[in-house]
């Protein structure tokens, strides 16, 4: 008989036969690393698909998910797969009534969650959401007298009751499952407008899977820590159907505190982060750098100069002298190599990152200590999975090459558009969404304006719509602006203002730590962000980095004209429970730009202060009004080398 | 959200006219109150009110002059400190009595202590009982510290840790020891709102999950109307008033104490 490796219940089985002693997943609970092996986790996937059966769960329902990265939660997406069903995972952090929209769009009956604090949540919309019938839980913590839900493990009871009484009812579900069939519904974070339902199949999955497996010569030896959301399509590709494919290990964390120790316990081989995590990093290792003694700063900075001359090189195997040679090797012995042990990446084979635009100083950073960095892109509706940066190719500013199996091409109006295995089946119940979102060919509308390079690679400029035009006429592309400015470790967030005016403006957000350790450097005492934010050493500090980038502006085709000529600090990070962020960090400019309204005219007006008043919601709902009065400032442009172009 | 309805059992600690001086300061006079099983006691007053006193002469460090203190139907003049321990009281201290130099897993499981009985000989030699013994009482530590959610510290030297940290760790030691009485001593001084609503949510939980009887003294008079069952109130070594939350509230006397009252 031979075996159709095309849904991932079907790959479970296969890897239980094959490899049963091979470790699946791995958690660190009650202070060690618990290993669950693939044989395990097959017991586990049938005691809970049986359990989810005899509470009535039917071929093509929905099952909802939420929480942190859980081996269990894991598991139950792949119980609900067996019986046909579609797993939905939700983001831990959303506040009640985001999860009500999505709970009603995707009609759910059936939720297993983390703990009380989701419990509590959806308890809490039940009266809004008709459908949802029956809540399960993993963590039993404070939820001894709650009536209504019933525990992981009292399922898994029931399911081998059930298992007992109906011996082949497991291996006939899972020999149902077509390859065509959704298995997993994600909602897109929804820049704007509310967030839509995208259905991917086994097969799109599996795909993708493949794909990023052949092209990095992954296997089941590999070992990868699982952080990011599960809502996310990344956390989907490489923790749930990358592992499934070839069978490596995925190691959950024991809580979002100890992620950074925890990844120095595991030392994964393979590992994705989206570009803060390693500007956090980078910034942490700069400021406990200025910590140390004279003598190891020297050895630090003239080591690392070394590595910024010809570590990405050695790394991309190009020709280097021997003199730089050997001090690499010096170099890679005092520092580069215990620090990518205090990093946790000394295992690292590949590391990806995506999501938003890395800076080429920092990319270049971990490229340079032999940390093998690459960007890839894609997006939910693509499996995450378009382009990748091929070994020895890497450059800091693309993304890089079409992946096996996909097909790339730029559309008349500059649009990245995409052909491949791995593209969605639909947006649930939205035909003409579905409908808008493939061309005639059956390419994807990406929804980002791109361009090929030199060398073949995809340079990406900005989302489609948000590239605009200036009063004269220039091309105005307010993400890349922003991300010149957020490459700079003082700055967290921007949003930048232009379109259709007769200059750029923007709101930016400093960042607590890198600003934070720089003022008490210089004994600046502040009493918290909105303290610090508001200081005129502060103002002066971002001016530099403003102006640094209207620098380069100035000397790069195009964008010339974009520089930005005033900008203010904001006196309060732009949050998702504010509405002002996607959960996945991207901002959203029009609500942001409605929201801030009365900032707005005053940047653009000339006024040299405004008072504003917000909206604060807090992480448990309540809200409250923050006010402050902001200083406007002005930033010198430069004018371009010879003349611009309209 | 549902709040448990705590099975408030039978008295497990009962003083009768506790007398405490030390030479001419009369720390206490004639004090009499009880506790019931499962209930959260709370001990208010002044300061100088006597209430650390109480809590010690109930833990065994002071030994009243007069009265009886009757612990689990056991009547005695005063407690031994180890015997104490031994039936199940614990404590934390209003100072934090820690060892800054350790870590804070090691801190916990010193709370361990008198659940561990391998020989001096056979610990330091690291034999197989000791062992094994170790393991199991480091999982119970473990399972404190998921309780107390400080995973993040568990190999940080306590004396390194911010003030709020440390009253959580001084509180998972006490925890460690598995009491069915838990004294503490003003867990919430110096804290900030968000601290004390997280310290209110594990002494709540603490008293939810494990049934273990809590008698604290606490300033805030916000949080103990709010998880107290019963309050007793002290001032200048006696008691002014005994009753629920609501009833200690409306207490002229009590009023009078903190307020102060014209001469």
């Amino acid at each position: 008989m031979e075996e159709r490796l095309d849904t991932f219940p079907r790959l479970l089985g296969h890897h239980a036969r094959v490899r049963p002693m091979h470790p699946a997943t791995r958690e660190k609970d009650l202070g060690i690393w618990q290993t669950w092996t693939w044989g395990d986790v097959a017991v586990e996937v049938r005691a809970l698909a049986c359990g989810l059966a005899a509470q009535g769960f039917k071929r093509g329902m929905h099952l909802a998910i939420i929480g942190d990265n859980r081996p269990r939660l894991y598991w139950s997406m792949c119980a609900a797969q067996v019986l046909g069903g579609i797993p939905v995972p939700m983001y831990q952090d959303a506040p009640a009534a985001d999860l009500a929209y999505v709970l009603n769009d995707a009609e759910i009956a059936y939720a297993i969650v983390e703990d009380q604090e989701q419990v509590d949540k959806l308890l809490e919309v039940q009266s809004q959401v008709p459908t949802l019938a029956h809540i399960y839980f993993d963590n039993n913590r404070g939820l001894r007298n709650y009536q209504t839900v019933t525990s992981y493990d009292r399922l898994q009871e029931i399911g081998r009751e059930f298992d007992a009484a109906h011996p082949g009812f497991y291996d006939a579900e899972v020999a149902l499952g077509d390859t065509n069939d959704t298995a997993i519904m994600l909602y897109t974070s929804g820049t704007t407008g509310k967030p839509k339902g995208v259905c991917q199949t086994h097969h799109a999955l599996i795909s993708a899977a493949r794909g990023g497996i052949e092209f990095d010569h992954l296997t089941a030896d590999e070992s990868i820590l699982s952080y990011l959301p599960m809502a996310w399509v990344g956390d989907n590709l490489f923790s749930y159907a990358q592992a499934f494919v070839v069978g490596f290990t995925i190691n959950c964390p024991e809580s979002g505190d100890t992620v950074m120790t925890d990844l120095r316990e595991i030392g994964p081989t393979y590992y994705f982060a989206p570009p803060r995590v390693f500007e956090n990093l980078l910034t942490q290792v700069m400021i406990r750098m200025e910590d140390a003694g004279a003598i190891k700063r020297g050895i630090f900075h003239h080591f690392m100069a070394v590595a910024r001359r010809c570590g990405a090189e050695i790394l991309d195997g190009r020709p280097v002298g021997t003199g730089d040679r050997l001090s690499y090797a010096l170099g890679n012995l005092l520092i580069y190599a215990p620090l990518r042990n205090v990093l946790g990446m000394s295992r690292i084979r590949v590391a990806y990152t995506a999501g938003a635009a890395i800076g080429p100083d920092l990319f270049r950073f971990y490229r340079s200590i032999g940390i093998n960095l690459k960007q890839l892109y894609g997006q939910t509706e693509t499996c995450a999975y378009v382009c990748l940066q091929p070994d020895g190719g890497v450059k800091l500013d693309t993304v890089g090459m079409a992946a096996p199996n996909v097909e790339l091409k730029i559309g008349d109006n500059g649009e990245v558009l995409v052909r491949g295995p791995m593209l969605l089946k639909e947006y649930y119940k939205r035909p003409a969404d579905t409908a808008e979102s493939i061309d005639a060919d059956g390419f994807f509308r990406t929804g980002d304006a791109g361009f090929f390079d030199d060398d073949g690679q995809l340079k990406i400029i900005d989302r489609a719509k948000d590239v605009s035009k200036l009063a004269s006429g220039a091309m105005y592309a307010p993400n890349y602006i922003e991300n010149k400015l957020k490459f700079f470790p003082h700055i967290k967030e921007a949003v930048a203002f232009g379109a259709g005016r007769d200059r750029v403006c923007a709101f930016i957000n400093i960042d607590i730590g890198s600003v934070g350790n720089w003022a008490e450097r210089r004994g600046l005492a502040y009493s918290g962000y909105t303290d610090l934010a508001q200081k005129p050493e502060v103002r002066q500090l971002i001016r530099e980095c403003v102006e640094q980038v209207n620098a380069e502006l100035a000397g790069e085709a195009g964008v010339a004209e974009s520089q930005i000529s005033r900008f203010l600090i904001l006196h309060k990070e732009l949050d998702p429970d504010d509405d002002e962020l996607t959960r996945t960090r991207k901002v959203r400019r029009g609500f942001v730009a409605e929201k801030y309204g009365v900032l707005v005219d005053a940047l653009f007006g000339g006024k040299k202060m405004e008072h504003i008043k917000t909206l604060v919601r807090f992480e448990d709902g309540r809200t409250n009004m923050v006010a402050a009065d902001l200083v406007i400032e002005d930033a010198k442009t430069f004018p371009p080398p010879g003349k611009i172009a309209a | 959200m549902s709040i448990a309805q705590r099975r408030i059992g039978d008295v497990i600690l009962k003083l009768d006219n506790i007398s405490l001086a030390f030479g001419g300061v009369k720390a206490l006079t004639d004090i009499s109150f009880d506790v019931r099983e499962h209930e959260v006691r709370a001990i208010i007053g002044p300061n100088g009110a006597g209430k650390s006193s109480m809590l010690n002469v109930i833990n065994g460090v002071y030994r009243p002059q007069k009265g009886m203190i009757t612990f689990r139907g056991k009547e005695r003049h005063d407690m031994d400190t180890h015997d104490a321990a031994v039936q199940g009281i614990a404590r934390t201290f209003q100072n934090i009595a820690l060892f800054r130099g350790m870590t804070v897993l090691d801190n916990i499981m010193t709370g361990r202590n008198l659940k561990m009985k391998s020989s001096f000989l056979a610990q330091a030699i690291w034999l197989g009982p000791a062992r094994r013994e170790e393991i199991a009482n480091r999982a119970k530590v473990e399972e404190v510290i998921d309780f107390l959610e400080i995973q993040h510290i568990r190999k940080t030297p306590v004396g390194r840790l911010p003030y709020g940290l440390q009253k959580r760790v001084e509180l998972a030691r006490a925890l460690a020891a598995e009491p069915s009485l838990l004294l503490l001593d003003e867990p919430m001084a110096g804290m900030n709102v968000e601290e004390k609503q997280d310290m209110c949510r594990f002494i709540l939980d603490v008293n939810d999950q494990y049934g273990t009887t809590i008698v604290l003294i606490e300033h805030d008079m916000g949080v103990v109307m709010d998880i107290s069952d019963r309050v007793v109130v002290l001032d200048y070594g006696r008691k002014i008033g005994d009753g629920t939350p609501d009833e200690i509230r409306r207490n002229q006397a009590v009023i009078d104490a903190y307020l102060g009252v014209a001469h």
